[in-house]
């Protein structure tokens, strides 16, 4: 039975297709789907999300939201989700120096203004890391 | 009559404002494709969550959490959402007119929150209590954008400030048709479960209270993005159409000035020519 993947953001459908399993990550960690997967709701955590579909993998970097899992279809419903490929690796890199500097001055900055920051060095971390790990292994084919 | 020189100029100023209409409407339309394409991309993303919401609905009650409990009384507020710009046609003022009607027919105490410059203007004027003012957010309306405006709104509705929270914006049917729409975002009004699982056979991690702690929020905030983008498609509709209209006016306008140049000057040169006339006969 083939195991349908949607992945959607609160601006664009991010991804959508039948898929072999697909790795997300959990709040209470690493979590695992293959088609007749029992019905389960949970919150995401930060991380990448693995697809696997015929010998080829994609790779999704998102942060936060919920994931809704049936038999034949599992839902992500992600903050951000950027696709590994569509990672601009140089920005990534710069949003990183910026959240940086913005931490640096930590004394200065309210509440508010720090978790931002906090939460756009954790996201420019994830981006790079998930397009690094692409970039070394590029897009893994298997037999 | 006028002179042949002064209906010259009028053409030439007619013209000018003929060329900026209708770099407006080329403008307009072209953001407005953006708009639309941005509004239906974001449809999935709320649909989704309403099925969760639904699911959640099964197992927990309303007493649950207090963005769901209906609450009796309590202070009114209105999001009203319009647009900064002038020059959109008829929208604001309907949906200003909307909104009075709104205030009219639900008497009681009431405070607005605006987006848009327009929205506020008019706001002040009536004198209703003006809690905040967002300006609207751009021609690419991102989600980040609004979440600092649905904190606002949520954190105040659950101090108790407001015993209920109105969206008041410009649903987007067609390039046409733009309707002034209210919408309640809080209390979260209860939704059905209409899929095929029952809400009760999913297991919920870490928990149904979690999931429904995280979700709310973000289920506000999403409603409020929806309006805004609506807003954002129905502003450009309406700009469109209102500036091509004023194109059209202005080549009629051209025309009709453009003939009576042409009355005046023959007028002219029929004179001149009887002067010349009449002046070899006096010879």
């Amino acid at each position: 039975m083939p195991l349908l993947l949607e992945i959607v953001t609160p601006e664009r459908l991010a991804y959508s297709d039948t898929v072999d399993a697909v790795n997300l990550p959990g709040i209470e960690g690493e979590l695992g789907v293959l088609p007749h997967h029992a019905p389960l709701v949970s919150i995401l955590g930060v991380g990448e999300l693995r697809i696997r579909k015929g010998g080829a993998e994609e790779s999704f970097a998102i942060v936060g939201g919920f994931l809704q899992v049936r038999p034949d279809k599992v839902v992500v419903m992600a903050e951000t989700a950027d696709m590994a490929s569509e990672i601009d690796l140089e920005k990534a890199q710069q949003a990183r120096r910026e959240a940086e500097r913005a931490l640096e001055g930590g004394a200065h900055i309210d509440a508010v203004d720090l978790s931002a920051a906090r939460a756009a060095l954790q996201q420019a971390l994830l981006r790079i890391r998930v397009a690094e790990r692409r970039h070394r292994e590029g897009p893994r084919h298997r037999g | 009559m006028a002179s042949q020189r002064d209906i010259r100029r009028r053409i030439g100023s007619v013209k000018n404002i003929k060329q900026i209409t209708r770099a407006m409407q080329f403008v307009a339309a072209s953001k407005l494709k953006r708009a639309q394409d941005a509004t239906l991309a974001a449809r999935p993303y709320s649909e989704k969550l309403d099925e969760v919401l639904a699911d959640l609905a099964a197992v927990l009650s309303g007493d649950d959490h207090p963005l769901l409990a209906e609450r009796v009384g309590g202070k009114r507020l209105i999001v009203l959402v319009t647009t900064d710009r002038p020059l959109a046609g008829p929208l604001n003022t309907n949906i200003v007119r909307f909104v009075a009607r709104d205030i009219i027919d639900n008497p009681g105490d009431l405070a607005v929150i605006t987006v848009g410059r327009k929205g506020r203007d008019a706001m002040r004027r009536t004198g209703v209590p003006l809690e905040a003012h967002f300006a609207t957010f751009g021609d690419r309306p991102t989600f980040a954008d609004v979440l600092p405006l649905a904190r606002l709104v949520t954190d105040d509705y659950l101090a108790e400030t407001y015993g209920r929270v109105d969206v008041i914006y410009s649903h987007w049917v067609s390039t046409l048709v733009q309707r002034p729409t209210r919408l309640t975002i809080l209390p979260i009004p209860a939704s059905e479960d209409t899929e095929g699982i029952p809400g009760n056979q999913f297991i919920f991690e870490p928990s149904a209270s979690a999931v429904l702690e995280q979700l709310l929020p973000r289920y506000v905030a999403t409603r409020i993005f929806q309006a805004v983008l609506e807003a954002k498609a129905s502003e450009e509709s309406s700009r469109m159409v209102a500036m091509k209209n004023a194109t059209e006016n202005a080549e009629e306008l051209i025309e009709d000035l453009t003939l009576s140049y042409n009355k005046v000057r023959q007028a002219n040169i029929t004179r001149e020519m009887i002067e010349i006339a009449s002046g070899a006969n006096a010879r």
